[in-house]
């Protein structure tokens, strides 16, 4: 094994400590910042694939390491939302082989709908966590959260974000481990999550708890730097860092896990120093842990809860200082690309009319000028569920005007079970849907789907998944496929007819992105590409 | 002391900056330094502003540069100016199209690589070590048209 030194993002780092830690499959839904891990991890010869959704990501994940060998699942934070309901029970069946799931979180928003903070989860659902602060951090911890996982049979979240997942810093690698086979072995108590063997499971997660915290305290990766008595600070991941610059004479307790907190080390830390203040990035996780358990420490002024932290943001949280920040000059914002068949699709719905309930990927884009043509975002997949919502009460003249525009990895993603809604709970004057289906899951960097017809590594995957004779198989009593370039005449008129009518119609806008289409001439060109 | 250099380039999605942020990272980091380098994908992928920082030095710790820190400012625009000003430390050096004859490029796709040869009059690091960093991050097809923009940038 080459220890040589490499400068790599933390994304290629989890890949590669994954690989290191003998993972098994790695598996996610495609989600910025998070999307590279996957990418790299195949690159590096790992065996990865995409998900139609994080919720089943998490519970092919789950399969594996029932199976008892190491899985990583990778999600944006939004993600963990959808995989959530797997993500709290898989607390209390535990986990067979190494199971981590890699979330990214966004301070900040750079690409995300809200900036909520995973750390939440972690309490929430009692899934102990790791953060790392760089990319040497990333593929260390990578690995210890596989070793965590196995030694008290938990899955384990390493918590990522936006300037962890895509900051180049230097990383040299340590040596590869293997681990056992699969090998299924039955343990109906523990993996069937009836009332009966709930309960004690959830007690048992507890306990296990409390021995996570003691090992947190005693051998944790929390290391202190200097030794001021005046000036304590408590961070984790990239603040820390941020602070290690921004005040260089403070003592720094470095917090490299994050849940269960060792609180006895925080304590001593707190009594160790005259003044003490936790510098962390979205919500107050550490401080009001800090606070319940009677630690002294300043509380961070409201301001600071929005947003990335940076050098001179961590200043100023030191320093107590509430004044007005200078906002930075905006510059230019996103925008459809010239030549987008989206581009074609909004001009003409913004023609008609339409109420658009949105949803998420490059599409979303149509908010901003010159189109300003969507009226509602809010999740993956919720353009058909608010669209429906808002048809069921709306009088005739505007429930008519609503359309719900999705694109096609979406779709696969959570519009399958909003046209199941649709046919069973039909609004009076029926519904349509539009799928802007560009052929891949475009805004994080054209990804496949199950609808591409080809796997992550963009090789065939054999059957494709038919968004037409899904809906038609669903009961959708018009699905019409138009070409939004070359058929805008048949695409409106289609519109017009599926508006005035009560039918429920799938209206299937279907054109290559056009980067894709670069993108795939590269591939088979035998070029590297993504 | 612990003397950090910090580089940032600011223009919009597409126009190479992730590139170019990437082959002065090789360099620097070739050298022996300490490099963390800093950017933001997704959205702004699609012609929105974006910038990138590449910190080097002994030891490095925050991964981005902060506001009026920046001992050079790259700017792939001059529409970029104005708004990244002010993360110009103060006697900064400002790197723009306008320092050589951008309209004499071969490729108008290459003018981020132009920017690294204006930029490296400033810098001392051999035209050999770009050169090896300029070789490793393209395909074998662009180097020479890539090499050819940055003597460009720097004027020779």
């Amino acid at each position: 094994m080459s220890n040589e030194r490499k400068l790599m993002s933390g994304n290629e780092a989890v890949a590669l400590g994954a690989m290191h830690a003998g993972c098994a499959l790695g598996v996610g839904y495609p989600g910025t910042p998070s999307t590279e891990i996957l990418e790299n991890y195949s690159k590096l010869g790992g065996k990865a694939q995409w998900s139609p959704n994080e919720k089943v990501a998490a519970e092919v994940g789950i399969g594996v390491a029932f199976s008892g060998t190491r899985t990583l699942v990778t999600m944006k934070h939004v993600g963990l939302n959808v995989a959530a309901d797997p993500f709290f029970t898989v607390a209390y069946t535990g986990v067979t082989g190494g199971m981590v799931m890699a979330v990214a979180d966004d301070p900040g928003m750079a690409s995300s709908q809200n900036e909520q903070d995973s750390r939440n989860y972690a309490r929430a659902a009692g899934v102990p966590m790791l953060e790392p602060a760089d990319s040497q951090e990333a593929y260390e911890m990578t690995k210890l959260a596989f070793e965590l996982s196995e030694r008290w049979n938990q899955p384990v979240i390493l918590r990522l974000c936006t300037r962890v997942c895509h900051s180049k810093t230097i990383v040299v690698p340590g040596e590869s481990t293997s681990v056992p086979p699969a090998n299924y072995e039955r343990d109906i108590k523990q993996r069937v999550m009836i009332p009966a063997y709930a309960r004690p499971a959830h007690k048992v997660l507890r306990g296990k708890l409390v021995e996570m915290e003691a090992w947190n305290n005693a051998e944790g990766p929390n290391p202190i730097f200097g030794d001021s008595s005046k000036l304590g600070i408590i961070a984790d991941g990239v603040a820390a860092l941020h602070a290690l610059e921004a005040v260089p004479d403070a003592k720094i307790l470095k917090l490299g896990m994050v849940y269960p907190l060792p609180m006895k080390a925080i304590l001593e830390f707190i009594d160790s120093v005259d003044d003490c203040i936790v510098v962390e990035e979205g919500d107050p996780f550490i401080q009001t842990e800090v606070l319940a358990a009677g630690g002294k420490v300043r509380p961070r002024l409201e301001r600071y809860r929005f947003g990335e932290l940076d050098v001179v943001r961590v200043k100023r949280i030191v320093d107590g200082d509430d004044s007005e920040e200078p906002a930075p000059p905006r510059g230019k914002p996103p925008q459809l690309c010239d030549g987008c068949p989206h581009r074609a699709s909004f001009d003409m719905l913004k023609k008609l009319g339409c109420i658009i309930t949105g949803d998420i990927g490059c599409y979303t884009l149509s908010v901003l000028p010159p189109f300003e043509t969507m009226d509602t975002c809010v999740c993956m997949g919720a353009s058909i569920g608010v669209g429906l919502g808002m048809r069921h009460v709306l009088p005739e003249e505007q429930a008519r005007k609503i359309v719900s525009v999705i694109g096609d990895s979406t779709f696969v993603h959570s519009g399958l079970t909003g046209v199941a809604d649709m046919v069973y709970n039909r609004p009076e004057t029926g519904h349509v849907i539009v799928i802007l289906d560009n052929g891949t899951t475009a805004m994080t960097g054209l990804q496949e789907h199950p609808g591409t017809g080809k796997k992550l590594d963009h090789h065939p995957s054999g059957k494709t998944v038919s968004l037409e004779n899904t809906c038609e198989a669903m009961g959708v009593d018009k699905v019409v496929i138009v070409d939004p370039q070359r058929e805008m005449d048949q695409f409106e008129q289609a519109m017009k007819e599926a508006m005035a009518s009560n039918d429920l119609t799938v209206v299937i806008a279907r054109r290559p992105c056009i980067l894709a289409i670069v993108r795939d001439a590269k591939f088979e060109r035998g070029e590297k590409v993504r | 002391m612990n003397k950090v250099t910090n580089v940032k380039f600011a223009g919009l999605g597409g126009q190479g900056i992730l590139t170019c942020t990437d082959i002065l990272g090789r360099v620097v980091f070739d050298m022996g330094n300490d490099v963390k380098k800093a950017e933001v994908h997704g959205m702004s992928q699609r012609g929105g502003a974006i910038t990138s920082d590449l910190r080097y030095g002994e030891k490095v710790f925050s991964p981005m540069i902060p506001v009026g820190e920046a001992n050079y400012l790259v700017v792939l625009g001059e529409d970029q100016i104005e708004p990244n000003q002010h993360h110009l430390k103060e006697n900064g050096i400002l790197v723009k199209p306008s320092d050589f004859e951008a309209d004499k490029l071969e490729n108008k796709r290459t003018l981020n690589v132009a920017l690294l040869g204006a930029l490296s009059k400033h810098m001392d690091i051999s035209v050999e070590q770009w050169m090896e960093a300029i070789r490793q991050q393209f395909p074998e097809r662009l180097v020479a048209v890539n090499e050819k923009a940055f003597m460009l940038g720097r004027g020779e």
